[in-house]
Formats: structure tokens, sequence, C-alpha cells
């Protein structure tokens, strides 16, 4: 793994100059000990975020890109642990920290915007408790003062009158309005990585338009790093400035967002995109990955994509290293599309 | 909120006039009226004149208006046994069941919530499967029995706790009760911990399936996110969403326990309106039995009614789909 | 104990966000029947309890067969055989293993004698409450409209009272005997019943194949009980199987109480009852030995009951 850790240096040499990069995961192996057997839910994943810079983390479901998000903090509960690797965040090891230091960096330096905004916030609590006491457990603050902060942060993420919105129940506000409080939430301590799992998906689309806008704008102007997981590469491509490609649980391909959306390397990359439509394929078949997602349960040796793969062959059999064909883009396989990337 | 209140209270009214009509059809129609009312040892004259005087010659509606009327200012009759009006009697011993039925209300709650969020938020330890197995049998077993072997333990074998009677009483801000002095506290211990073993093993039950539901929340998860202490996620974010139907059933179970206070009343001889009841059942004293049955269909009704103006008032969303109603 | 036939993935409780993720572990599943029964094998619990209820039907069928005497014919029982500890030797020349009563009654003659009447009264009333929720239950999803809305809230009503004061509300104005004790217990139980029919009965008519029996001109009465009907036992089943123990123990507690089956007809609760008196001067074994068979037998149903019903509903499978 020599080579990658060289040229993740190289690459970050380049971007940010003197900065460490928020966060870097290094080999990070989560898995699931279950009565079937181990599930490998993120095996030997490795990606970096540098401050104010955003990147997608795309898969199918089952992928292992929420449970790679929950590693980063620390929430992975039994039958899962994290089994290997090292998640350094401003280079601290979180996967050796203690349940305490990983309690007080939550929600203050490394915040988390869930998928459902209908679920995450508590329904008996009313707004202004959820957000106070998010600030109360990380600072010393008067409950006066932490409602002026909440106050200004759901004015930050353009909530129409706060002030009514923080003495309401969840439930009097709609499912846009309560993911803006979530988000709300997560910039309340200005942390310095957002990871955001799938923030829009349970949204109308032009809300998410609105919310993916605003996320955007508030990290370039605070500076925070985030991590936007998703499903949907349309989402990403107009949002991050990197994307990284999750399949059966690691990563297959990592580059710039508009490198690996107009010249995808990995044949599954390239099979993601084929099945988004979009303008430019107008009248067109949407083209489709053949096969499912394979049980994460005694996942044969080689590259899990492989029973799915047009490019298949004896050779893929073996796990494929980490390799950087081109400047910048990382991707696992034997077999990438180099051709259609020289053009 | 108000037109909610007052639905309720109509619907409570129904309930008890529904119950009344059954109480006095069960007494009037399917058994023999003269037998139920009238006490076996009066002579002939007797009879005659407590049938006019009941207006058991008149109409079954016109009766049963008459017994109503006699619900409405409390008179059910007099004890064939005592010679005392039913409802006095009754309300004699209704302090002793009260305290008795708070005292297991109390246990249940201070024993069961604590020990059903342990076993759901650690559900594969070994004590919670103890717990649990503990709540399968104290939801199995039948409290006579359960009465009887504490009885022989605690009282025959070891000598620890009386098991009989009430002790001494004390009044405490105009309220006389055992739990006032250390000989009556003695006393409630064994029958209190007996009438509350069910609703431990129900609240035990209820408390740790609304944690196992609640863990796996993304609210519970998101509280986590936000870095919060495990003490304010539990003792907060979840206690207050699963108080929400462990208080309601805690206190729609109230009426149960004075229900079943007529077995613990029975077996550890405790002198409440249960006990009085069984006695009234064995020597055919009808009008205590009457009198008791439209108190506790009261008590019952009364208790619902108070459970869900509690419930609305507790739980935001009910509350205002009330008021939007 | 084959650990492909559990569809649920072990450990996961639940938690909707690690599922989603192992969703698609491509787990074997084999045919419903199967599937239900080695699932319900599968706890060790579980079997122990069915083999018991098992047994102990068994022994109260043959009662008459296995048993020293027949406690209830009075030509085979000595008043001098009063009070015996167990083990002790009946004028008979029996070992009286488990002692005898008052009345001079071999224990373990009058324990399964009194297990046919325990059970018995315990299995009529519910099969007669199952039949009249059951009807309702199923009347009122099927009709809808008024009549649902009425018979519901009488269901509700009667179900805002514990079924131990509704039965003990009827005892207290029918009086003691047999008849009045399964009547009772019958109007204790049978809202659960209909309760519990008319919820799966509505999940069920609002199916296509509901419809379809409709669309085929088929009579109503047919729908109701060869279509919906069969869908909905396995609620039915469980709460059953539960309730059952619960008219047991409740007789139990009546007669015990005096107020429930008289001394003719003797029950465990009887029994038990009737030993009480001597419980305190030692003489435990009479009120004792009646009261570990009532024991088993609520034990054994109910954990039947809660495997059953962990293995039947569906909203506890992943």
């Amino acid at each position: 793994m020599t080579a990658v850790d060289d040229t993740m240096e190289m690459v970050e040499g380049q971007r940010s100059g003197e900065d460490a990069p928020t966060l870097v995961v290094e080999n990070l192996k989560t898995h699931f000990f279950t009565r079937v057997g181990a599930v490998k839910a993120v095996d030997d994943v490795s990606f970096t975020v540098r401050a104010g810079e955003i990147l997608g983390l795309a898969g199918e479901s089952g992928s292992g890109k929420s449970i790679t998000g929950f590693s980063i903090l620390g929430l992975i509960d039994p039958p899962g642990r994290v089994v290997s690797g090292a998640i350094r965040f401003k280079g601290e090891d979180l996967v050796t920290a203690s349940p305490e230091r990983l309690r007080g960096l939550r929600g203050n330096r490394i915040a988390m915007i869930f998928q459902d905004p209908m679920m995450t916030l508590n329904p008996v609590l009313r707004v202004d408790t959820q957000m106070i006491e998010a600030i109360q457990a990380h600072r010393k603050m008067d409950r006066k003062a932490a409602r002026q902060r909440a106050y200004d942060a759901l004015e930050m993420v353009g909530i129409p009158s706060p002030g009514e919105r923080l003495n309401a129940y969840p439930h009097q506000l709609s499912g846009g309005m309560r993911q803006r409080v979530a988000i709300a939430i997560a910039f309340l301590n200005e942390p310095d990585l957002i990871i955001a799992d799938e923030p829009t998906t349970a949204l109308d689309v032009t809300i998410q338009a609105q919310i993916l806008h605003e996320a955007q704008a508030l990290c370039k102007r605070t500076g925070t790093a985030m991590i936007w997981i998703t499903h949907d590469l349309a989402v990403v491509a107009g949002l991050a400035d990197r994307i990284a490609v999750m399949y059966a649980g690691r990563i297959v391909e990592t580059g710039e967002t508009d490198d690996v959306i107009d010249k995808p390397l990995h044949p599954y990359s390239v099979g993601l995109l084929g099945s988004v439509p979009s303008a430019n394929k107008r009248g067109e078949r949407l083209n489709q990955i053949p096969g499912m997602t394979p049980s994460l349960i005694g996942l044969p040796p080689g590259c899990a994509f492989k029973a799915r793969c047009p490019r298949a062959s004896e050779l893929c059999n073996t796990t494929p290293d980490v390799s950087e064909l081109i400047p910048g883009r990382k991707i696992r396989c034997h077999h990438p599309h180099l051709e259609e990337a020289a053009q | 909120m108000s037109e909610f209140m007052i639905r309720r209270f109509f619907q409570s009214a129904i309930v008890i006039l529904a119950m009344s009509a059954i109480v006095f059809f069960g007494v009037n129609v399917v058994g023999d009226p003269v037998d139920m009312l009238i006490n076996p040892e009066a002579d002939q004259a007797d009879i005659e004149a407590t049938i006019r005087a009941l207006g058991l010659d008149r109409p079954i509606g016109e009766q049963y208006l008459f017994f109503l009327k006699g619900i409405w200012v409390g008179d059910f009759g007099k004890s064939f046994i005592f010679g005392q009006p039913a409802l006095q009697l009754i309300l004699q011993r209704m302090p002793a069941t009260m305290e008795l039925a708070f005292a297991a209300l109390f246990l249940s709650i201070v024993i069961g919530i604590p020990l059903g969020l342990f076993a759901g938020l650690r559900p594969e330890s070994r004590a919670s499967k103890g717990i649990m197995a503990g709540s399968i049998m104290g939801f199995s077993l039948p409290t006579f029995w359960v009465g009887l072997m504490m009885i022989i333990i605690f009282a025959v074998e070891l000598g620890w706790l009386p098991s009989t009677g009430r002790g001494d009483t004390a009044t405490f801000l105009g309220i006389t009760s055992s739990l006032f002095t250390l000989d009556g506290l003695s006393h409630i211990c064994l029958p209190a911990f007996n009438l509350a073993l069910l609703k431990i093993s129900l609240v035990i039950r209820l408390t740790r399936a609304g944690t196992r539901e609640a863990v796996h929340q993304d609210y519970i998860k998101f509280a986590r996110a936000k870095g919060l202490s495990d003490r304010r996620i539990i003792g907060v974010h979840l206690l207050k969403n699963i108080l929400i139907p462990v208080v309601t059933v805690i206190g729609l179970e109230f009426g149960s326990l004075i229900a079943f206070s007529v077995v613990t009343e029975t077996i550890f001889a405790w002198p409440g309106m249960g006990k009085l009841l069984i006695e009234s059942i064995l020597v055919l004293d009808r009008p205590v039995i009457v009198a008791y049955l439209m108190i506790i269909v009261a008590l019952f009704v009364f208790i619902n009614l108070a459970v869900d103006i509690v419930y609305s008032l507790l739980d935001p969303r009910v509350r205002l789909r009330d008021q939007g109603a | 104990m084959s650990s492909e036939a559990t569809p649920n993935i072990a450990g996961t409780d639940g938690d909707p966000q690690i599922a989603a993720e192992l969703a698609e572990t491509g787990l074997i599943v084999e045919t419903p029947f199967k599937r239900f029964v080695s699932e319900f094998l599968e706890s060790r619990v579980a079997m122990g309890a069915l083999l018991t209820l098992a047994a102990i039907v068994i022994a109260a069928i043959l009662a008459p067969l296995i048993t020293p005497q027949n406690p209830y014919d009075l030509g085979q029982v000595d008043i001098m055989d009063g009070r015996l500890p167990p083990g002790s030797e009946a004028f008979a020349e029996y070992t009286m293993w488990l002692g005898s009563d008052g009345a001079g009654r071999d224990l373990y003659s009058a324990i399964l004698y009194g297990l046919r009447i325990s059970l018995a009264v315990g299995v009529t009333s519910g099969i007669i409450a199952i039949a009249i929720g059951m009807s309702v239950g199923l009347l009122a999803a099927y009709v809808g409209g008024r009549v649902e809305a009425f018979i519901m809230r009488i269901v509700d009503l009667q179900l805002s009272f514990p079924a131990a004061l509704v039965a003990l509300m009827l005892v207290a104005l029918l009086g003691k005997g047999i008849d009045k004790i399964i009547l009772a217990l019958v109007v204790a139980q049978w809202a659960y019943y209909a309760r519990t029919v008319r919820g799966s009965a509505l999940v069920e008519r609002s199916k296509e194949y509901v419809e379809a029996a409709a669309s085929l001109g088929l009579s109503h009465a047919r729908i109701m009980f060869r279509h919906i009907l069969p869908n909905c036992l396995a609620p039915l089943i469980v709460v059953g199987t539960i309730q059952t123990a619960h008219a047991i123990a409740l007789e139990a507690t009546l007669s015990f109480l005096g107020v429930g089956l008289p001394q003719t007809e003797p029950s465990l609760g009887v029994l038990i009852a009737n030993g009480f008196e001597y419980m305190l001067s030692g003489k435990y074994w009479i009120s004792v030995f009646p009261g570990i068979a009532l024991l088993i037998t609520i034990v054994s149903i109910n954990l039947v009951g809660d495997q059953l019903r962990d293995v039947l509903n569906p909203r506890l499978k992943r």
C-alpha cells in the first residue's frame, strides 16, 4: 500500500499546501459478526477529506457507505466493530480514542446529518430543547445565549421566523423544514467535518435542490469539510469536489468529480453512470448493471464486482490493489476503462 | 381540548349508566330480586314490607329508575350482615385498598422501569435474560399462589414480616394510613409486593420493548451523533419517548390493581373493600356486592378518563390532534 | 438448528440502518410450514414446554387409568388416611407419593382429577369464547360501518376492564357453579378474540384476493369463513394459547377465593384452597403440590404461546 500513501501525500501537497487534511481514513475495516458469518460492511477503505472540501461517497444501498460514516463517528454498535485501520481526524486517531473523547468530538468537531428528517428529531422534545442541548453538551453556555445561537443557526439555514420554529415540536414542521433544522444542528458548534448521510433522499426534488445549494454554500463559507453520502451520482455531480465510488464495502474509484463523471475508469462506475438518466442521453435506453449486489457474507476472494462485470477475467479472482494510473485518480480494478479516459 | 374533555365525560357517563343497567338486570332478571335484595333471615311480614319499600311490586322499568335514583343519592340499601348502609361500609374500607394499590403502583414503577430499561439496553447480558425470565414468571404465576408462597417463606419460615392485617396507622396531612408507621410499613410489604408482581412484570416488558425499539430509532442515533452524554440520551431522549405508553398503561392498570386487590386482601387479611366483597359474596350480602360493583365501575371509568387527559398532556401529538378536531 | 433457516440476521437487532446494508445477504428460505416448525423448535425452552404440556394433557385425560384411587368415589377414600405426609402408605396399601389431603384423598390422584377439571373449564370456555369472538370480529371487519363501530365500541369498553374483574363481577352476580364459571370466563375473554380477529381480518379484507373472490360471486359467508378467516388464524392461535393459560389461572383464582367452582367440582384452585388452612401448621403439601401442578401447566402454556407469537408474528421478522 505504499504506493497509495505516496500518491496521497502528493495529491495533498498539490492542493492545499501546508494544511493537514481534516480527515484521513486508512485501510478501515468495519465488520459485523452475525450468527451467519462476518459481514464485511466496510473492507479496506481509505480516503482523505480536506477543509472546505466536499467528498461525495457514492454507492448502492448495502455498499457500506453509511457504515463508513458511522465508523468515523464511533457509532458502530455490536455485533459490529471497527476491526482494523485508522481514522485520523486532524491527526488524532479516532479508532483508538476513548469513548469519552469521541463523545466530545461528536456533534462538536464532527457532526452528522441523517437520511430521514422525519425520524431524526425526537418527536417529544421541542426544537429549541434539541438545539440547546447540542450546544450545552460541548460548551458552557447559559440557556439564553445557547438559544440565541440556535436562533442564528436556524436563520442561517434559511428558516423563516426562527423564533416560532424554536418553540415548535418536530411534527409541526414539514420534512424540508425538519432537515434544515437537522442541518442547523450540525452547524451549531461550527464543526470541522460534517457527514451527511443522504440528507436529501427523502425530500421533494425542489427542496432537495435548495438544500444541496445551501449545504454547499455553508461549507464553502465556514471552511467545513463534508462527506456527502449518496446512492445518486446525479446529486453529487453538482455538489462534490471529489467522488469516491463504493462497492461491496470497498472504494473502487476516487477522483475529481468532473473526471469521474465524464470518464469513469472502473466498470462499476461506468455502469452506475449508465443507469443515471441525463440530458445528453435522452431517448437512449438506460443501461442497467446486470445482476444484484452480492451478499457481504462469504464473499468469494477477488474483485467483488466480477460476477456482474462485462470485463471480468481470470485475473479478477485476485483482489486488485489500489492503483493510480492517472494522476489524482485511484482505482481498484484489473481492467479499467483507460481507453475511454485517454480520449 | 375542552371539546375533547366534554366528549370523554359524556362517554364516561354513558358507560356508568350502561353498567348500572347490567348490574341491575343481573340482580333483578337473572337472579330473583327477592332473594338478592332481601335478607334471607327476615320473616314474611318483613319481606312484604321490604318488597314494597324497594318497589319490587312495580314494573321493571320503574324499578330501574328507582335503582338509579338510589345510586344518585348513594343509597344501595343496608348490609344484611352489618346493618350499615352498604356504601358507607365500602367507603370505610376504601382507604386501606387505596393505600395498598398505591404502594403496589409505586413498587411496580420503581422496580419495573429501571429493570426494563436495563434489559432493553443490554438485551444480550445474563442479567437481562434473568430479568426477562423473572418477568415471564411474574406473568404466569397466579397472584394467590405467589401470595401463599410469600406467607410461607417470609412470615412462617423466616418470620421477617407479618402476613395478616394492616398494622398500626397514623394520620398525616389528614390522611390516615399505615404507610406512616413502621409497623404499618412492615405489614404492607408482603401484600403490596404481591399485588405489584404482575404490574412489575408488565412494566418491565413495556419498558424493555419500548427501549429496544427506541434505541434503534434515528432520533437516538442522532442524539448520540450530537455528542450528548449517555445520561441525557437515556434519561431524556429515550425515557421521555417510552414513558408515554408506559405511563398510560400504568395508569390504566391502577384500576386493575384495585380489582386484583380482592385476591391479595383475602390472602393477607388486609381490611380493604376487596376482602369485604369476597366476604359479602360468601354470605350473600347483596347490597354490598351491588354497591361494590357500581363503585368499581365508576372508579374504572374515572381512571380511564384521567389517563386519557394525562396522556393528551404528555404527548404533544395527541394534544394537537385534539386541538385540530 | 440450521442457521440458514432463519431469515432474520442475528444480532442486527432490527437496526434499520444495518438491516438495510445487510438486506441482500441472500439467505435461503424454506417452505413456510417447515420454517415454522424449525423456528419453533429452535428454542429449547419452548420445545421442553411443549413436551411438558403434552404430558400434562395426556396425564389429565388418562387420569382414571394411572391413579391408584378415584378421589371422589367415597368408597375408595378412607378418612383415616387424612393429612398423611408424602410417601406414606395408604390404608388400601399403595404409596401416597404426594401425601393426602384433609379428607384422606391421595393427592396425586386428586391433582390429576383436578387437572382434568381445570383444563376442561379453561379449554371449554376458550373454545366458546373463540367461536363468539371470532364471529363477531369477522362480522365487524366484513360489514364495517355502523355495525363495526357499535361492536368495537362494546369490545373497547369491555377491554377497558380487566378480565379478572369482569369474571369476578359475573360470579358475584351469578353465584357458584361450573356452568356459571364457564359463562364468566367466556364473557371475560370473547372481546380479546373479537379484537384480534377484526384486526387481522381488516388487513385481509383489503387484499386483492378478497375482491377477486367477491367478483366471482361467492357468498359473503363463504368469503368470510373460507377466505378471510384462514388468514387470521395465526394471531388467533397465539392469543388463544395465552388466553387459555389466563383462563385456567383465573378459574383457579376464583375457586381459591371460594367464589368459583364448588367442592363437588374440585379443580386445582379448589384443592389449593382446601390446603390453605393446613399450610400454617406445616402441612404444606396439601396446597403446594396442586399449586405446583397449576404452575407447571400455566407456565408451559405461556412458554408455548410466547414462542408461537415470536415465530408467527410477522412484525418481529426482519
